[in-house]
């Protein structure tokens, strides 16, 4: 795992180019602290951060250039499959001069040209300077694990594995927009390409870019598709089923065990992890190392249910305990790395929990991130399915009683009438045909946040909708999916890749050198989960159905049987203690005026609120952390005011 | 009487619910849940207020919308349960 850097155009000049590459591999020195390497050719130039984890000698250094010279690359990730496509390249005569990976994508490329990428299972983001062609390729793995940024500065084309590289050349100025922030305090994530920076795109998921003649072009090489509602296809048993998914899960998590320096493994003490441990821990002879974070408020905290998988599985856990502070403390690190506002504190102790599996000497880790995506695991897929139950009997007093079921952990639900908790849920007022309508909950209770945006960026804004956004991106076959189907497809699509990987995933690993790999991601098991009828992944409200009776056999029944818990931790509540002056500065009066984002006496009121008493409320913890954070991105990266950055772009 | 009732309800909404902003629209028969203006956390700050106010006991099965969920709702309900409160304001 690493960090790429890379320019294509002619406005570099080549005694500057040396210096520019080398401070935006400084950016992101974190992401390879074992090496750094850089190449500047004509009309072309790319930099590397090197973790080695595959090939640890020189020879899987990079950049790389192929055997005659004419195509180099730039390559962050992993290729798990890269075994087989050598022994597939050999086979039809190339020669290698090195066990490394990066070899394999570029034999790869130059064998099959741009289809070269729909060979790869892994997790990447590449850039090949293709001299014969004179063009740039970039590529992004099909999840979105691998983050790839870009910007055209001067005609020419700059990327970069993280934000804060491409801030190394001049005139690429960070300037939050605003559209951006309303869909992170709609959606909790910017709508690919779209960034929290002005001016700076993504490259988004399963994407393939070419840069020719200073113009760049992408479109998508891989999509998720769910089989038509109508189309009842599916004719094997579920015991079939299972054993295929088994099959493959087994399989994505054998290859992803491929380095040449020892992997561990998360555990949170659900079940994906633990499934993940499990099978990891069959595959591991000498034995494997487990992490998990604990949380001293009981109400987060998942240590037993830890402690009683890794006995049972006989691996070496190791533990960090969160309590408030720790959280306040490393925050405005976490933004740093996270590069976008955020409204969780959630990823914070995963931040720590890097730092721990670093400390022990291990730099790769599985997780069980994935599966709730894919088999159907989240609350929001339940309560969906209730919410359209309770639609259909809108006067029934006990239908909305099953809200109080699925969120037994949110005290003030467990109080409500059952005519409250239909409102709550829009059970007689949201649109049943509505392409977010599994959404709208959480939708209404995020964007309450937005009443605290000044007046500024509300003018900025317009009447812009972010949900109505979301809902034009969708893709034309969508209609036609089972609406569970719809709702997966949301959340992999969009939260996935613009939340759960990024700021809480590769952004918090990486700021420790960590490379995190996820079985549950194979390309392979999303597309055969996908085909899974939905009843077998949601059965009743029994969450990731199939999955736990493919895996039953590995854990505990008190793991395997448990409800999902999900993954939370403390929110404004870590703040109420002492906190470090970075925070304190970013929420003082005189930086909320100067930011001109929030509205300075709705957020004093706020501020003064939460120091009052713990806030209980959704929006009201959401627009807290929403606004510490962006408050912190701004002191970060940009002292720009508002009204100067919503000016109309030149 | 009940106006006086509806503003201390409007005001309590607009410190504790909307942090100040008086330039939001908040008719006295505009929905507090359809236009975000509570949550179910909120709701239940709603009961505590009108509790300790107006010392009235809020039943459980009283906790709904036809009673909660607008300024005028609000209003009517305060009145129905507490008559002497409404002649101590009036």
């Amino acid at each position: 795992m690493c960090g790429i850097v890379g320019y294509a155009g002619t406005s570099v000049r080549s005694e500057e180019a040396g210096d520019l590459l080398r401070r935006m591999c400084g950016a992101v020195a974190h992401r390879g602290p074992d090496g750094e390497g850089i190449h500047v050719g004509t009309g072309f130039g790319l930099g590397h951060r090197r973790l080695a984890v595959v090939d640890l000698s020189r020879n899987g250094a990079q950049p790389m250039a192929s055997s005659d010279g004419t195509a180099w690359i730039s390559y962050n990730g992993e290729i798990f499959n890269h075994l087989e496509l050598r022994a597939l390249l050999e086979e039809r005569g190339c020669r290698f001069r090195s066990t490394s990976d990066t070899e394999v994508v570029l034999q790869l490329y130059l064998e099959f040209g741009l289809d070269f990428v729909s060979h790869l299972n892994g997790d990447f983001a590449l850039a090949i300077w293709d001299e014969r062609q004179r063009r740039l390729v970039l590529a992004r793995d099909r999840m979105g694990v691998r983050p790839l940024f870009h910007a055209m500065r001067g005609g020419t084309f700059f990327f970069a594995s993280e934000v804060k590289a491409l801030l190394e050349v001049p005139g690429i100025d960070p300037e939050i927009d605003p559209v951006a922030l309303d869909q992170i305090f709609t959606l909790w994530a910017p709508i690919a390409p779209r960034t929290a920076f002005r001016n700076v795109s993504e490259l988004p998921p399963g994407h393939l870019m070419v840069v020719e003649n200073g113009a760049a072009r992408s479109w998508p090489y891989w999509s998720l598709e769910f089989p038509e509602e109508s189309a009842n296809a599916e004719t094997r048993s579920e015991a079939r089923i299972a054993a295929e998914l088994r099959h493959l899960l087994e399989d994505a998590t054998r290859i992803r065990l491929r380095a040449d320096v020892e992997v561990g493994s998360f555990l949170s003490g659900g079940l994906d992890s633990s499934v993940a441990s499990a099978l990891a821990a069959r595959l591991a002879p000498a034995g494997l190392r487990t992490f998990g974070v604990g949380f001293d408020d009981p109400a987060f905290d998942e240590s037993a249910f830890q402690e009683r998988m890794a006995a049972a599985l006989g691996t070496r856990h190791h533990s960090i305990r969160c309590g408030a502070g720790n959280i306040a403390s490393v925050f405005p690190e976490v933004v740093r790395h996270a590069e976008q506002p955020i409204l969780r504190t959630a990823p914070a102790p995963l931040y720590l929990l890097s730092g721990l599996v670093r400390s022990t000497g291990l730099k790769v880790v599985l997780t069980g991130e994935g599966a709730d995506e894919i088999f159907a695991g989240y609350d929001l897929f339940k309560e969906a399915k209730v919410r359209r139950f309770c639609a259909r009997q809108p006067n029934s007093a006990i239908r909305p009683l099953l809200f109080r079921r699925l969120y037994p952990y949110l005290g003030s639900l467990q109080q409500q009438t059952p005519q409250y908790l239909a409102t709550f849920f829009g059970t007689d007022t949201d649109a049943l045909d509505d392409p977010l309508y599994p959404l709208r909950p959480r939708v209404r209770a995020t964007a309450g946040a937005k009443m605290f945006f000044s007046g500024d960026l509300k003018a900025a804004l317009g009447g812009y909708d972010a949900a109505e956004d979301l809902a034009a991106s969708l893709p034309a076959a969508f209609g036609r999916w089972h609406p569970q189907h719809q709702a997966q497809y949301i959340e992999t699509r969009l939260l996935l890749p613009g939340y759960l990987l990024s700021a809480q995933g590769d952004r918090m690993a990486m700021a420790h050198g960590v490379e995190t790999r996820f079985p549950f991601l194979d390309h392979r098991l999303v597309e055969f989960a996908a085909r899974i009828p939905p009843r077998l992944k949601l059965r009743g409200l029994r969450e990731k159905h199939i999955l736990r009776t493919a895996t039953a056999d590995l854990l505990p029944a008190e793991i395997a049987e448990r409800p999902k818990q999900p993954y939370r931790a403390p929110e404004s509540a870590s703040f109420r203690v002492e906190t470090p002056g970075a925070v304190a500065e970013a929420i003082s009066p005189h930086a909320v005026e100067d930011a001109g984002l929030f509205d300075p006496e709705a957020t004093r009121r706020l501020l003064e609120k939460q120091r009052r008493t713990p806030l209980a409320s959704f929006r009201d913890n959401a627009a807290f952390i929403g606004i510490l954070s962006t408050q912190l991105w701004t002191r970060e990266f940009s002292a720009r005011r508002i009204r100067d950055a919503v000016q109309p772009a030149a | 009487m009940t106006d006086a009732v509806k503003t201390e309800i409007r005001s309590f909404i607009v410190e504790n619910f909307l942090f100040g902003d008086t330039d939001r629209p908040l008719d006295d028969d505009m929905s507090l849940i359809e236009n975000d203006v509570v949550d179910s956390t909120g709701i239940l700050e709603l009961v505590s207020f009108l509790e300790e106010r107006y010392g009235i006991a809020v039943a459980d099965a009283d906790i709904v919308p036809a009673n909660l969920d607008s300024i005028a709702r609000i209003a009517a309900y305060v009145a129905h349960k507490a008559p002497g409160e409404q002649r101590l304001a009036g």
